[in-house]
């Protein structure tokens, strides 16, 4: 924000590319470092063990990326550019701390901290009416869960005594039918559940997708999602263990509903971002399967699938960013013929759509054999499971539709635009081979994250 | 590094080498097809040439290579060959040579055709020869998305984009279906790894519970199933095959339907026999449905693709039959039909490809005379339409007979049913079309169509033709090959089967007690 004060205008970009590489100097530097046991600081509240760690260098790769995407995007930003690097980087920092928070004053300021930077940013093209009403939207909708969840949190604290979560599971056993504490974990997991955008607190997630700068959208599909469900299941895992086990249901039926819903109000979408919303409510279906799941094998399934998750999104808008930026539209129509015009760009993008349907041999399919494994697993001791599993190919059949609908746009829709030349910067070619590269990678050769999901899930002591 | 792997990178590298081929340079992207594919086909053949006895590698299987994959989930890459898939292996192999050689006549985005192309039979090889289930259900999705773009981009007919969505949400759903049943059995039978060998050791020691072996063989029975166009999940094929380019058409009819029958044979039945003992009457059936509903529909059709789709879907109650008659012969018998068909499917869509290309119609109205006008493809013609009635000579016949014989002892009202379906039925639409098509009259459209014109055009024709004659006057060339591994597989069933017979003695449902 400082350097952005002496920076002339034509090299504001440069502010986005000089903190992403900063990131990734952290990042590099985070393997260096060993964790063996867990470390707390401030009096316990702030923990860095293996799924801390998982998620911090998470949030590095997803903000180093998005910072570059944005550097890109930021020619459409009159002006504010060194603020929304700035703003990214806030927002980086709020999920780091929601990835070690293990107290609800931690989980509460982490959170606001992510949800606070985001209304700003959705609402970033202040010239747009759709951007501000995006960010008016979510500001409401947030507002509301933050109430959510502050009440939840003092219902927690008014029944247990305590905020720490180690505290609290020490205690929990004793007061899991304790009705204070069950309505306060209710709301809390209504305020969560805002921010992983699950059923029934989904309604925002198309409209703000649709109306933000397109690399917020990225940064909110990826950074907000991750950050939800690594408060979620350090929540319920290492806080709430005894309650959560009972709340299966609960927990099923939301993810059940969430996938359909995703998926079905997808199905006539126009607009490539409205489509990516509700897809990504779907995703969140998926990822909330791996949590009713309630087993290692489970966590680390959402691990995995975040991971391949992160480069497929962030793919699926780049490539949007490059197309759209010269049109100003952003309807899946627009992309007809890309093939011609961008071969690459066209490639690109039908690997992030057959990666988010979950074909082999990509990142997606395998995030979604973990899931559908774990949840298999426990099907055997309730059968209810069975029907979960069930709805979940259902999604994953219609969502074929969907997603094999905008290759069909890029491969062999009718329609003939003007076939303008895409211009593709060096940058964002940077960003694409990356992004192309992980989604094969994580696909064919899953074995490396694997290994680091199941060390990071071993420290949440399920 | 086995041939099996030399196998399936030749066609991987070809496709990764014409992706970065410029587009402009048609013969060259052509030359790498073909040498690839070429090259498969001839270590294929080398393979089942020195293919003598399933006996020695690992469980039976030969030319195994092994690299481990995923550690924590015991996964695999594993590929070996015996006597069940060593005829598949060749027999993809080479259908996919000739599928290359054929699709010569694609117009436009011939590099993307062929690196998609290429990519099909990687996914389609892979499959056949992995003993991994992970891979072998990877393999095989891995070839779906190329046939989701290739009947989109270069299908035909109008209802092109009704039967490419048809095909491309059918057959995952049939897929993940499948898909649950294989993970249902990794995690049920506590063997945590994919591996085939290893599950079946796991599963002879320690059987699952036939209520759990039923649920399971379901889930595989529907899901394989819904892939191999089962009656009645069986309304993607015709239309699928209608508005596929001809290439696809013959790799996904020709080898790729073969999957789920494959999957049965290996993964269900030896390792699932309570399960399968329980659906075997149904399914004996259903491929009644198969076999005299689909071919019923295949007499009224009109169009000629559309006749050899149908006809296919009814060839394939042929294989089912085969598997529920749960015995050597049978099973034998069922590998040798989908060898056959293999063969069969793939030689008459690349004919009626072939006339698709000189007239862009296959109403069989319109032609007529064709044998006088072009000779070489009218005997062809002949030739396939004879082999898929069930003519001795081709290696349909052979395939057929076995499984009328196998079903025999404990279908045998299906058996009836399926000898007049398929001789009366199938003889009547086969040789009406050639009527319609080869006899009469020159019609309309078969002025001025050119014969094949040398001899490497001719090629993949002779070749297929050359293939079903070679195994329908020498079945035993298969047979002797698949029975060695058949007679295990066989053998594991029936173990399986008489585990039953214990507990029912016994009237406990511990499985522990069984070590007494």
């Amino acid at each position: 924000m400082l350097a952005d004060l002496w920076t002339p205008s034509a090299y504001k970009s440069w502010l986005g590319r000089v903190s992403a590489m900063g990131l990734a100097a952290i990042l590099l530097g985070s393997f260096a470092m060993e964790v063996t046991e867990t470390i707390a600081a401030f009096g316990g509240m702030y923990v860095l063990d293996g799924f801390a760690l998982f998620f911090k260098r998470f949030f590095l790769i997803a903000t180093a990326l998005v910072l570059l995407m944005s550097s890109e995007y930021a020619k459409t930003f009159r002006n504010g550019t060194g603020e929304y690097m700035s703003l990214s980087l806030f927002a980086l920092s709020g999920m780091m701390f929601a990835a070690s928070a293990n107290h609800f004053a931690l989980l509460f300021v982490s959170l606001e901290l992510i949800t606070i930077t985001f209304y700003i940013l959705t609402s970033f093209q202040r010239h747009q009416t759709i951007s501000l009403e995006a960010g008016i939207k979510y500001l409401i909708l947030g507002a509301l869960s933050s109430a959510f969840l502050i009440y939840g949190i003092a219902l927690v604290y008014g029944a247990s005594g305590t905020m720490r979560f180690d505290d609290l599971r020490e205690i929990s056993a004793t007061l899991s039918d304790n009705p204070l504490l069950l309505t306060g974990l209710l709301m809390i997991l209504a305020g969560l559940g805002f921010k992983i955008a699950a059923f029934p607190f989904q309604i925002w997630a198309p409209d703000v997708y649709q109306g933000s700068p397109t690399s917020t959208t990225a940064f909110l599909a990826v950074g907000s999602k991750a950050a939800g469900f690594a408060l979620l299941m350090r929540l319920l895992w290492v806080a709430v263990p005894d309650v959560a086990l009972r709340w299966e249901p609960l927990l099923m039926v939301m993810a059940a509903i969430t996938i359909l819903y995703g998926n079905l109000c997808a199905l006539p979408q126009r607009n490539l971002k409205r489509l990516l919303g509700y897809s990504s409510i779907a995703h969140a279906g998926y990822l909330m399967m791996g949590i009713t799941a309630m087993s290692l094998n489970g966590s680390s399934a959402i691990l995995y699938y975040l991971g391949g998750y992160l480069f497929t999104v962030i793919a699926a808008f780049m490539v949007i960013i490059l197309v759209m930026q010269q049109t100003g539209a952003e309807d899946i129509i627009q992309l007809a013929q890309l093939h011609q015009r961008a071969p690459g760009l066209a490639s690109v993008l039908s690997l992030a759509m057959v990666s988010l349907a979950g074909i082999p041999p990509l990142a997606g399919f395998f995030g979604k054999f973990l899931l559908f494994r774990a949840v298999l697993e426990q099907a055997s001791v309730h059968r209810a499971y069975y029907i979960l599993v069930a709805i979940a190919i259902i999604g994953v059949v219609i969502s074929l539709v969907y997603y094999l609908g905008v290759i069909r746009t890029l491969y062999w829709e009718k329609q003939q635009l003007v076939p303008e030349e895409i211009h593709i910067s060096p940058v964002s070619r940077f960003i694409l081979w990356v992004c192309a590269v992980m989604m094969i990678y994580l696909g064919i050769l899953p074995n490396r994250l694997l290994e680091a999901a199941n060390a990071a899930v071993e420290s949440l002591k399920l | 590094m086995s041939i099996l792997s030399f196998i399936l990178l030749s066609p991987l590298l070809g496709a990764g080498l014409i992706a970065l081929w410029p587009r402009e340079q048609r013969i060259a992207i052509r030359a790498i097809a073909l040498a690839t594919t070429s090259l498969s086909m001839l270590l294929a053949m080398w393979a089942f040439a020195g293919f003598t006895g399933a006996t020695e590698g690992l469980g039976g299987f030969k030319y195994v290579h092994r690299v481990a994959w995923v550690d924590a989930l015991g996964i695999h890459y594993l590929v070996g060959a015996d006597g069940i898939n060593i005829g598949l292996i060749l027999m993809a192999a080479i259908v996919s040579f000739a599928a290359v050689c054929v699709s010569h006549s694609i117009k436009e985005r011939f590099k993307e055709f062929h690196f998609l192309m290429l990519l099909m039979i990687t996914g389609i090889l892979g499959a056949f020869m992995s003993i991994d289930l992970f891979f072998f259900y990877f393999f095989h999705e891995l070839a779906l998305i190329p046939t989701f773009i290739m009947i989109g981009v270069w299908g035909r007919g109008e209802q092109r984009q009704y039967a490419t969505y048809k095909l491309t949400l059918y057959l995952p759903l049939g897929a993940s279906v499948a898909l649950a049943g294989l993970v249902l059995l990794y995690i049920q039978s506590g063997a945590k790894t994919f591996d085939l060998v290893a599950l079946g050791q796991q599963l002879e020691a320690q059987p699952l519970r036939p209520e759990s072996q039923s649920l399971i063989f379901g889930l595989l029975l529907v899901g394989f199933g819904i892939l191999v166009s089962l009656w009645p999940f069986h309304s993607w094929a015709p239309i699928g095959y209608g508005a596929a380019p001809t290439s696809t058409a013959m790799l996904h009819a020709g080898v790729l339907k073969k999957f789920g029958i494959y999957g049965l044979i290996r993964v269900a039945v030896p390792l699932l026999p309570q399960g399968a003992q329980a659906w075997a009457h149904l399914l004996g059936w259903l491929c009644l449905g198969n076999i005299l509903y689909c071919g019923w529909v295949a007499m009224r059709q009109k169009d000629l693709n559309q006749l050899i789709g149908h006809s296919s879907v009814a060839h394939m109650g042929f294989v089912f039959l085969g598997i529920a008659s749960m015995s050597l012969i049978g099973l034998s018998g069922a590998i040798l039909v989908m060898i056959a068909h293999g063969f069969l499917a793939a030689l008459c869509f690349a004919l009626s490809g072939y006339l698709w290309d000189q007239k862009k119609t296959l109403e069989m109205e319109q032609y007529g005379g064709l044998l006088r006008q072009t000779p070489f493809v009218g005997a062809l013609l002949v030739m396939a339409m004879m082999a898929g009635c069930g003519l001795p000579g081709f290696a349909n016949f052979a395939g057929e007979v076995t499984v009328l014989f196998g079903a025999w002892d404990s279908l045998s009202g299906v058996v009836v049913g399926t000898a007049w379906g398929a001789l009366v039925i199938g003889a009547l639409y086969a040789l009406r079309a050639v009527r319609r098509l080869l006899h009469g009259p020159i019609g309309a459209q078969s002025e001025a169509m050119s014969d094949l014109p040398h001899y490497w055009a001719k090629l993949p024709y002779v070749l297929l033709v050359g293939c079903l004659l070679i195994f329908g006057i020498f079945p035993g060339l298969l047979t002797e090959k698949i029975r060695g591994s058949m007679d295990g597989v066989v053998a594991t069933m029936e173990k399986g089967l008489q585990q039953d017979v214990i507990l029912l003695a016994n009237d406990t449902p511990e499985w522990s007690q069984l070590e007494d």
